[in-house]
């Protein structure tokens, strides 16, 4: 019975679906227009009623008519939805993204100003009227007509050049706008417009232009992505709330290269990353005189840099080398084992860890006679003691890039793409896999230990309960988020799920929930991640192209 | 059998009593076996007969029961020495795939298995993998030798890919090439793995007439470089156009072997392949 009503509501609701489709099909340029317009009528005017519940906290009071606050970010997605009019461009995916942004501004906010406010009487009519200007929108995405991407032609240097500073410096720029919201609602709508914004381009094929731009001028890319990063610390004036968060992101991003030589070069996958990292940290912990140290010993941190990373190298062999000649999945179950053996051994050990009390008291770091934790001012700019480590990070970073770049364009490299493709074959090639597959599998402890020795400097302690499973699932969440098998991709997840939770507080508890729920979404729209190693983008996508794609830039820029 | 004329040459391989059994199966059964420098041999026999798992032994993808397995007088599986099967409980010794690849055996497999998401010529150059020895540092430092090797490997890749007569593009995708072209690409990998001795399992399998000449043409080519080639095939018109000698098995024994003229009139092969009048008469 019940089965049988769903079914004929569903009937129901795709014949109407269906009859929308039929009747705004022809007329999309105008009704699209139109949307527009209503979006942008309602994003000037007043959203809430002025005394009553959430009306203005941020920038630009709701109540009032003008922009401000939400309001501007709807009207940019407005603008962007215009762009599906553009006589170019995949008008579907255009028209869908920024429906979908709108959605999520408009219908947040909505809710936001009628429960605080305790019902209609609470919300504006601005707020009405871009629900109505939402919801046009979305039914015209609906009836929209999919298109190609235009695969824009191959530029002149000067263009390449051009839009890699444009690239990189407006993702800086976004950043910095970005962290200076300060009501968290509202950076969540900027968060939703900038990942419009980049969504359009990608449906004008920019984003395939600049990557090709950067893989063509790789090093002035890469040169460009330092003075960026170096450029971050700056734009703080001295804050040091971010440079406190992004200290630890950096150490996450190079641990993340190394799951990332793991997980996407060599196609193993470690469940219980997060112990290497904690084996370099406890190294690092006992070896620099902290105060509630076991072992008095001082040694010089790069020393300690060394043995935290050689320490966990040689537990990543003792791991690897009887279970990586089992085939499949008995790696994860071992790696997942492990780290929780890591965890319990640090609780139950106290004599040398002080179980789960931890090691706190950690000193900051002293290199050559400079010390991490002083405060420098540079260029005029004062900059937090944080900034130190995040420097650090970033010489950190580089080097485990230049490893994983270097590795995976190698006789090495190519090994172990090998093995992922067909190990049976892989060994008929006289590739010794197992040798191969602990390779990888080192390599990656190794540079986890050496990122956890930084980690516990950052943090001034150390304690097991900091290397959970969880951990080791996000690290894995930032590979696969960002795009396996890429550096910037690693990065850009670690980024994303270490620095955002800090940003949006209020998700926090859900933050697990939402992480599943991205992951999930990013597995059936985009299973290459955000940024995909070219390798993998044409492992999933060379067939949807056929044999046109292989033609290279040339041939498509006659056609 | 043609003894004399090919006795004189020097062994390549040799293989002397291989047995495999799964089980309670015995998939090759007491096989002797012999290929000289620059022969081609062709392995026949009806579906089952244990062709493809003899290769398995031959190559190390399966470890054989029993029996003596030697290639240029280095012994690739065999019994060991009474004081290692004492230490390490092993009645035999046996190499893994990947050593016996560097000793210089190499394959093609019955159902392609290409590297599929790498490009023509990167499958190639994996098959360099075992000539070369580029390690961890050398990846890392990048220093002049990296580069030549690097090089070196690249040049000897397209050359094969040339010596084989795969025209595409070195940067397609191994796994939108045409069928023909896959198992081409196949010879070309195994052949830079510099083998002294080539295992094709089919090689034929799909194609059409002109296609299968080519790949005869291509084998003779191959022996011309001094390689020692087995040819598992059903294709009878190649394999007696082609092969200097044939072996049959049947059942997983060795049935009959000689020339291809011999083997051709033998009564003993046409009843394996058809069965024998009194046989079938048996069963009905």
């Amino acid at each position: 019975m019940i089965s049988n009503l769903t079914d004929r509501l569903k009937q129901s609701a795709a014949r109407t679906r269906e009859s929308l489709r039929t009747v705004i099909r022809p007329r999309t340029r105008p009704l699209l227009g139109a949307a527009v317009v209503v979006l942008v009528i309602a994003s000037v005017m007043p959203w809430a009623v002025s005394g009553v519940g959430y009306t203005t906290t941020f920038s630009g009071d709701l109540a009032d008519a003008g922009l401000g606050g939400h309001r501007l970010y709807l009207l940019l997605v407005a603008l962007l939805a215009a762009t599906a009019l553009a006589p170019q461009g995949n008008r579907r995916r255009i028209a869908t993204i920024s429906a979908i942004s709108a959605v999520v501004i408009t219908f947040f906010l909505f809710y936001k100003l009628w429960k605080t406010g305790g019902g209609s009487g609470a919300v504006g009519v601005g707020a009405w009227v871009a629900v109505v200007g939402t919801l046009a929108l979305v039914l015209v995405a609906d009836a929209m007509e999919a298109s190609p991407p235009p695969r824009l032609p191959g530029f002149p240097a000067p263009v390449d050049l051009a839009l890699l500073v444009a690239g990189i410096g407006g993702l800086l720029y976004a950043v910095v706008i970005g962290l200076n919201i300060d009501d968290e609602r509202e950076f969540l709508s900027f968060a939703v417009f900038v990942g419009c914004a980049v969504a359009v381009m990608g449906a004008f094929g920019v984003t395939e232009t600049f990557s090709r731009a950067f893989n063509r001028y790789r090093y002035v890319g890469y040169a460009l992505s330092l003075v960026a990063a170096v450029a971050f610390p700056f734009t703080q004036n001295g804050n040091a709330v971010w440079m406190a968060v992004f200290a630890r992101v950096g150490v996450f991003a190079a641990a993340a290269i190394g799951l990332n030589v793991v997980v996407g070069l060599a196609g193993l996958l470690d469940l219980g990353y997060i112990a290497f990292f904690g084996i370099g940290g406890y190294v690092s912990a006992l070896f620099s005189n902290a105060i509630f140290t076991t072992v008095h010993v001082h040694l010089p941190f790069v020393l300690v840099l060394f043995m935290g990373a050689a320490a966990a190298g040689f537990f990543g062999v003792i791991v690897g080398a009887p279970t990586l000649r089992l085939r499949g999945d008995y790696l994860a179950i071992v790696t997942l084992g492990f780290g929780e053996i890591f965890r319990i051994v640090a609780i139950n050990w106290p004599e040398l860890t002080r179980g789960p009390n931890g090691i706190a008291g950690i000193p900051d770091l002293e290199i050559f006679g400079f010390n991490f934790g002083r405060p420098h001012d540079a260029l005029g700019v004062p900059l937090p003691y944080q900034a130190n480590y995040y420097f650090l990070d970033i010489v950190l970073i580089v080097f485990v890039m230049v490893v994983f770049a270097r590795l995976n364009d190698s006789r090495i490299g190519r090994a172990w793409v090998a093995i992922r493709e067909d190990e049976v074959a892989a060994r008929a090639m006289g590739i010794n896999t197992v040798a191969m597959k602990l390779l990888a599998f080192a390599i990656g402890a190794t540079l986890a230990g050496g990122a956890g020795t930084i980690n516990v400097h950052i943090g001034r302690a150390i304690e097991p309960n900091a290397y959970q499973f969880i951990f080791s699932a996000l690290l894995l969440a930032a590979v696969v988020l960002g795009g396996m098998g890429t550096v910037p991709g690693a990065v850009l997840g670690a980024t994303l799920l270490y620095a955002i939770p800090e940003k949006l507080r209020f998700v926090q508890d859900y933050r697990l929930f939402l992480f599943g729920l991205v992951l999930v979404l990013l597995m059936r729209f985009r299973p290459e991640g955000l940024i995909p190693s070219q390798r993998r983008q044409r492992e999933f996508h060379d067939a949807d192209s056929g044999a046109d794609a292989l033609g290279g830039p040339a041939e498509v820029a006659t056609a | 059998m043609s003894a004399e004329a090919v006795e004189e040459v020097a062994p390549v391989l040799t293989a002397q009593g291989v047995t495999k059994q799964f089980g309670g199966l015995t998939a090759v059964n007491n096989v002797d076996f012999e290929v000289h420098e620059r022969e081609i041999v062709g392995l026949i026999g009806p579906n089952g007969a244990g062709k493809t798992t003899f290769f398995n032994c031959l190559t190390g993808m399966v470890v054989p029961t029993k029996g003596l397995i030697t290639f240029r007088d280095k012994q690739i599986f065999g019994p060991a020495p009474a004081w290692r099967s004492a230490l390490l409980r092993r009645e035999h010794d046996a190499h893994s795939a990947d050593r016996i690849t560097q000793i210089g055996l190499a394959r093609t497999f019955q159902n392609i298995r290409l590297f599929p998401n790498m490009t023509v010529l990167e499958n190639v150059i994996v098959g360099r993998h075992c000539r070369t020895s580029e390690g961890l540092l050398s990846a890392i430092g990048r220093g002049p030798r990296f580069h030549r090797t690097e090089r070196e490997v690249r040049e000897r890749s397209r050359e094969l890919l040339a010596f084989v007569g795969i025209k595409r593009q070195d940067d397609e995708l191994a796994r939108n090439l045409p069928y023909g072209d896959q198992r081409r690409l196949e010879i070309a990998r195994a052949l830079a793995t510099d083998p002294g001795l080539l295992l094709l399992d089919e090689p034929t399998a799909g194609m059409n007439p002109n296609e299968t000449r080519d790949t005869m043409e291509l084998v003779k080519r191959i022996r011309d470089l001094g390689l020692a080639v087995i040819v598992i095939e059903h294709d009878m018109k190649f394999i007696f156009n082609l092969c200097d000698r044939v072996a049959v098995l049947v059942q997983g024994q060795k049935l009959v072997e000689g020339t291809p003229t011999e083997v051709q009139g033998d009564p003993r092969v046409v009843e394996a392949y058809l069965g024998s009048p009194a046989a079938g008469e048996d069963e009905s």
